[in-house]
């Protein structure tokens, strides 16, 4: 029984993310790298922006104002793995997506998913995505998939775990060194650390001297649609206050700029 | 009095059907590609040229540099994560505990694949009923879930799933 006691003292972590929107230039290289990780098939000839699958995707908003006052900015957007009330896990009829109490990740298991997309309806972030069609891999891409991640099947939803199979990779380092601890080192994710302007910053939240858990609490610091009080886990960082009050802004505007941008 | 003969004896085909003749249906009998003895692995590493087998994997395996196309018994979905480290390391395990008397095996098993699923008979365990005597009979979910909350391990989805 003394195996029971030392599990449940074991550390709890609180992965999150901080991005600096105002290092982000847009390059796109996070939501390369993430599709790579992930196995995220090439698109098919029909797919579009609403059907397709990005995980991370790219969003470009402007302050609609003209030359020279006119800026924009890049904000990656993906699963925002929310702490409180997560809606995706709430309405999910299939207990598909829960919330690792150990790593605070909100998982999703997409074979269990029923395809019925409730999550997807239920997400304010819109970063999940139904697979329409079944994954198609040229026989050359198919010797570069990732043995960490399995592969999704046509009508299933899928969304960011936080790159959970290097996190399986760090763990399983760490176990074989006899350690129930990981190395903060071995687990980053794809997007962090294929930034090349390091706007990105990951760790654990909970661990104060770490430079995530810093930069989540300084006062430049903001969360999208806060006000829904979902606690999302990822931060964005920007010192531009046109930039602040966007986040809080409604669905509407964020569809003209879909639409425009 | 007739009706009283043919309700047991039906009921009695139905348990033969159900428990004989649907595991015999269910599942193709396959073998490995060649015979292996965990008990003289410990002794020697080189081929002492004695066995069938012993040729077979110098000849088919070793000269031409092919990968030996084992059957694994233990086989799992693509999006199941299982790693021996902190089983072994951390949760001092024995290997027995999961692989029964595999260590002292003179022969390999003969590989049951469920015509259906295309696994092997291992992870549903040998039983049909699903209810086994042994701790390394069986490979289904429900038991690492069971084991994992026995040892208070409260683990998320994607703790073992990829």
């Amino acid at each position: 029984m003394e195996t029971t006691t030392e599990n449940k003292s074991l550390k709890k972590y609180k992965y999150g993310m901080v991005i600096d929107l105002d290092k982000c230039n847009g390059c796109g290289v996070c939501s390369i790298a993430c599709a790579v990780e992930n196995n995220v098939p090439p698109a098919q000839a029909k797919a579009n922006k609403r059907n397709g699958i990005s995980l991370l995707n790219m969003h470009t908003v402007s302050n609609n104002e003209q030359f020279p006052k006119n800026e924009s900015a890049f904000i990656p957007i993906f699963c925002q793995q929310c702490e409180q009330e997560t809606p995706c896990m709430t309405v999910c009829p299939q207990n598909a997506v829960d919330i690792d109490p150990t790593t605070g990740i909100v998982g999703q298991v997409p074979q269990r998913c029923l395809g019925c997309r409730y999550c997807m309806t239920a997400c304010p972030y819109h970063a999940r995505y139904f697979n329409w069609w079944d994954p198609e891999w040229t026989e050359g891409m198919k010797q570069q998939l990732n043995p960490d991640v399995a592969p999704r099947m046509r009508g299933v939803v899928e969304k960011c775990n936080f790159c959970h199979g290097r996190l399986h990779a760090a763990k399983q380092k760490a176990a074989a060194n006899g350690s129930r601890e990981i190395d903060t080192a071995d687990y980053i994710p794809a997007c962090v650390e294929s930034c090349p302007n390091k706007a990105i910053t990951f760790g654990d939240l909970n661990d104060e001297p770490t430079e995530a858990a810093q930069l989540s609490k300084n006062k430049d610091t903001f969360r999208f649609l806060s006000r829904l009080g979902t606690e999302p886990k990822v931060y964005y960082h920007s010192e531009k206050k046109w930039v602040h009050e966007m986040a809080e802004k409604s669905l509407t505007r964020s569809l003209q700029e879909e639409i425009h941008g | 009095m007739k009706s009283k003969i043919i309700v047991p004896s039906g009921i009695l085909f139905g348990l033969f059907l159900g428990w004989y003749a649907f595991p015999f249906a269910l599942y193709k009998n396959n073998e490995q590609p060649m015979q292996f003895s965990h008990q003289c692995a410990e002794c020697h590493a080189a081929p002492l040229g004695e066995s069938e087998s012993e040729k077979l994997l110098v000849e088919t395996y070793i000269t031409p540099n092919k990968e030996i196309p084992w059957l694994v018994y233990s086989r799992q979905p693509d999006n199941a994560f299982f790693s021996h480290a902190p089983h072994v390391t951390l949760g001092e395990m024995k290997c027995e505990n999961c692989h029964g008397g595999h260590g002292t095996s003179e022969a390999l098993r003969t590989y049951q694949e469920n015509r259906i699923s295309g696994y092997s008979r291992d992870i549903w365990g040998a039983s049909i009923s699903g209810i086994s005597s042994n701790t390394w009979e069986g490979m289904k979910m429900d038991r690492c879930v069971r084991c994992h909350g026995d040892n208070g391990r409260r683990d998320g989805c994607v703790a073992c799933h990829k």
